[in-house]
């Protein structure tokens, strides 16, 4: 094992994926000699030339739906959307075209391509640059969803994508970019469909994905000396949701919460708590709370954002909440 | 180069074929056989005969909403085709698809597209991926000049342009976007072509409905692009003598005018043109009834056929392994 940036750990899954399969290409803009807005894709255009690395001029629409076309004729793009904010400008491709395409063609193509994009907040960048928008692509038949939270998890995941027949949305997060994590040395690849239980508890359930699992982790540490022990449950795919492993821990806790970055109505958490209340109702002790934005754009102001968005605290409240609830 | 006396009776027996099978489905939906809507070409059969037969068999091509003759210029099976529209399981997409979203693979069709300019960057892509193959075919994209309006458009020839992308855009100008007339959709006087040289493409503006000229100007400009030259761009000026969708009242313009554009209509002049190239009278009606009694034959049987079940309408979202090319 060893460390690595959640950046580099995309990085290295995008170079090892290039280098194994001529198909693979990416798409975007500024990923030529600036390396992405990021810097995730830094020095693969001078390493695969610009025959694999196509920078883009900024047309979002039709460069998504060129990815379109390449994988239904045996390329395996890959999409650098810039901004999560800006899928709002590739959302006929991926609506239309990507997610209908195999089944509406009578399953005669494939459309083997990811769209790679940061969410979420990351401190001032305002209302057009910060949005989680999970919630989106969720509700698109045909497009798989996974959000990882941990370098280890954004490597395996991000080679499976690549390698999946099938449409991948992958959400990455800017303020998880920095973060440190271990990864194996060798070549490994995870599941693009299993939610992973990255601590294990009794007597709440915390269910989180990509930006608040490390928030989720912190709060667990911080109530460990009150006595609770939470349960740490990380969806990773939020489209499909691993069912399985999220009732099993339902099961265990009897206690939920649930947290996002994303706006709370309409989210990816809404639709786990509609699942829980409908298969594990008997194991229930108290209701399924939600924690998440609010239902208002981002602001740019710092003061502002942390007001908008769920912070540690929430999280220590809803626990609270839950765990006084008879 | 000339057209041989068998080509031209086989572009007429496609043109006719077109035709027919639209009069069909007009006919079908008047029984209420045929659900949904669709888009007819009626009038526009040249220009996708000419375009169609003027590039290989194994170049892809996109299509649009109106879809009809480019999928018969492509020689798909009628039946097929006709089952699609049915709603039947035995149509190349299951009866998935319909008009707007049929596509077959086997014929290096791409689909027809039911958003408008949806197709044109989906095009481009086929083109970035048989540069990337080393490909010696082209892709050929289909439009409206309505689909001009779009910045899929625009974007998607200003990237074709910079990556020298094998692709032909084929803009059928009829006229009207639905019922928006292009002199009020278009800026600077309706017209697609000059659009184009904002992105250094090569364009030309041509009659679409002489299917000889649609022919030989489609077959230079893809030896053109064949060869690395980069995307071309061709407005086809026509007609539908029919309206934007299946019955829908024509408020937008007068009977006078379709009556005037009636005289240009392909399937009454390429006739008169076949007799003055030696074609005879016999061959020329022979050419039309065997296209008329496929599409007979086609409807006839496709009618039989059963929808797709439960299995297909809930199966098929996602792919177990990669089928594409």
């Amino acid at each position: 094992m060893r460390e690595v940036f959640y950046s580099k750990a995309v990085n290295e899954a995008l170079d090892e994926e290039l280098s194994r399969d001529s198909s693979v290409i990416m798409i975007g803009e500024d990923i030529g000699c600036y390396g992405g807005a990021f810097g995730v894709s830094k020095g693969l255009w001078e390493k695969y030339g610009a025959e694999r690395i196509w920078e883009t001029p900024i047309s979002e629409g039709s460069f998504t739906g060129i990815a379109v076309g390449a994988a239904m004729m045996g390329m395996r793009p890959i999409l650098e959307i810039m901004f999560m904010d800006f899928v709002a400008l590739a959302l006929d491709q991926m609506m239309n075209s990507a997610g209908k395409l195999h089944y509406m063609y009578g399953e005669q193509v494939t459309v083997p391509m990811v769209l790679r994009t940061p969410g979420g907040a990351k401190g001032g960048y305002g209302p057009s640059h910060s949005q989680m928008l999970s919630n989106l692509f969720v509700g698109i038949p045909g497009l798989k969803v996974v959000a990882p939270s941990t370098p280890m998890q954004a490597k395996g995941l991000l080679k499976a994508a690549i390698r999946d027949p099938n449409p991948v949305v992958f959400i990455e997060n800017k303020r998880l970019y920095p973060q440190k994590g271990e990864i194996p040395d060798g070549e490994y690849l995870l599941p693009l469909d299993k939610a992973e239980v990255l601590s294990e508890g009794t007597d709440i359930t915390l269910i989180s994905y990509s930006s608040m699992t490390p928030v989720c982790l912190a709060v667990k540490n911080a109530l460990k000396p009150h006595g609770i022990n939470l349960e740490v449950v990380d969806l990773v795919s939020l489209q499909p949701l691993d069912t399985d492993t999220i009732f099993a821990s339902v099961r265990k806790t009897g206690r939920v919460v649930i947290v996002e970055e994303a706006c709370l109505t309409g989210g990816v958490g809404g639709e786990v708590s509609a699942l829980i209340a409908e298969h594990c109702l008997d194991s229930l002790e108290a209701p399924v709370i939600r924690v998440g934005a609010a239902d208002v754009p981002i602001p740019s102001s710092l003061d502002l954002e942390k007001i908008v968005l769920p912070q540690a605290d929430d999280i220590v409240q809803a626990v609270k909440r839950i765990r006084e609830w008879t | 180069m000339q057209l041989s006396t068998d080509q031209l009776l086989d572009f007429y027996h496609l043109m006719v074929k077109i035709r027919s099978f639209e009069e069909t489905l007009g006919s079908l939906f008047s029984k209420g056989l045929l659900g949904g809507t669709s888009h007819f070409c009626i009038g526009q059969e040249a220009s996708a005969v000419g375009v169609v037969q003027g590039v290989r068999d194994t170049d892809w091509l996109v299509s649009n909403h109106r879809g009809h003759g480019h999928l018969l210029a492509r020689r798909l099976d009628v039946y097929r085709v006709m089952a699609e529209l049915l709603g039947r399981e035995t149509g190349y997409c299951f009866g998935r698809g319909g008009s707007q979203h049929m596509c077959s693979m086997d014929n290096h069709f791409l689909g027809t597209n039911g958003i408008t300019g949806g197709g044109i960057p989906i095009a481009a892509g086929a083109a970035l991926a048989l540069k990337c193959q080393k490909s010696d075919s082209i892709v050929v994209v289909f439009f409206g000049d309505g689909a001009s309006n779009q910045g899929t458009f625009h974007e998607t020839l200003n990237i074709a342009s910079l990556w020298k992308l094998p692709i032909m855009f084929v803009c059928e100008n009829n006229l009207y976007g639905m019922s928006n007339p292009v002199k009020c959709s278009v800026a600077g006087g309706g017209r697609i072509a000059p659009r184009a040289a904002g992105y250094a493409i090569p364009a030309q503006t041509l009659e679409g409905r002489d299917v000889e000229l649609v022919w030989e100007t489609t077959r230079q400009a893809a030896e053109r692009i064949r060869n690395g030259g980069g995307p071309e761009l061709l407005e086809l000026m026509t007609y539908r003598l029919c309206g934007h969708s299946k019955s829908e009242p024509r408020v937008y313009r007068t009977r006078e005018e379709e009556e005037q554009m009636a005289k240009f209509d392909p399937l009454v002049t390429f006739p008169k043109r076949l007799l003055e190239l030696g074609c005879t009278q016999e061959q020329i009606d022979n050419a039309a009834n065997s296209a008329r009694q496929m599409v007979e034959a086609a409807t006839q049987k496709a009618l039989q056929d059963k929808p797709g079940d439960r299995q297909v309408a809930l199966s098929g979202v996602f792919a177990k392994e990669e089928v594409s090319k």
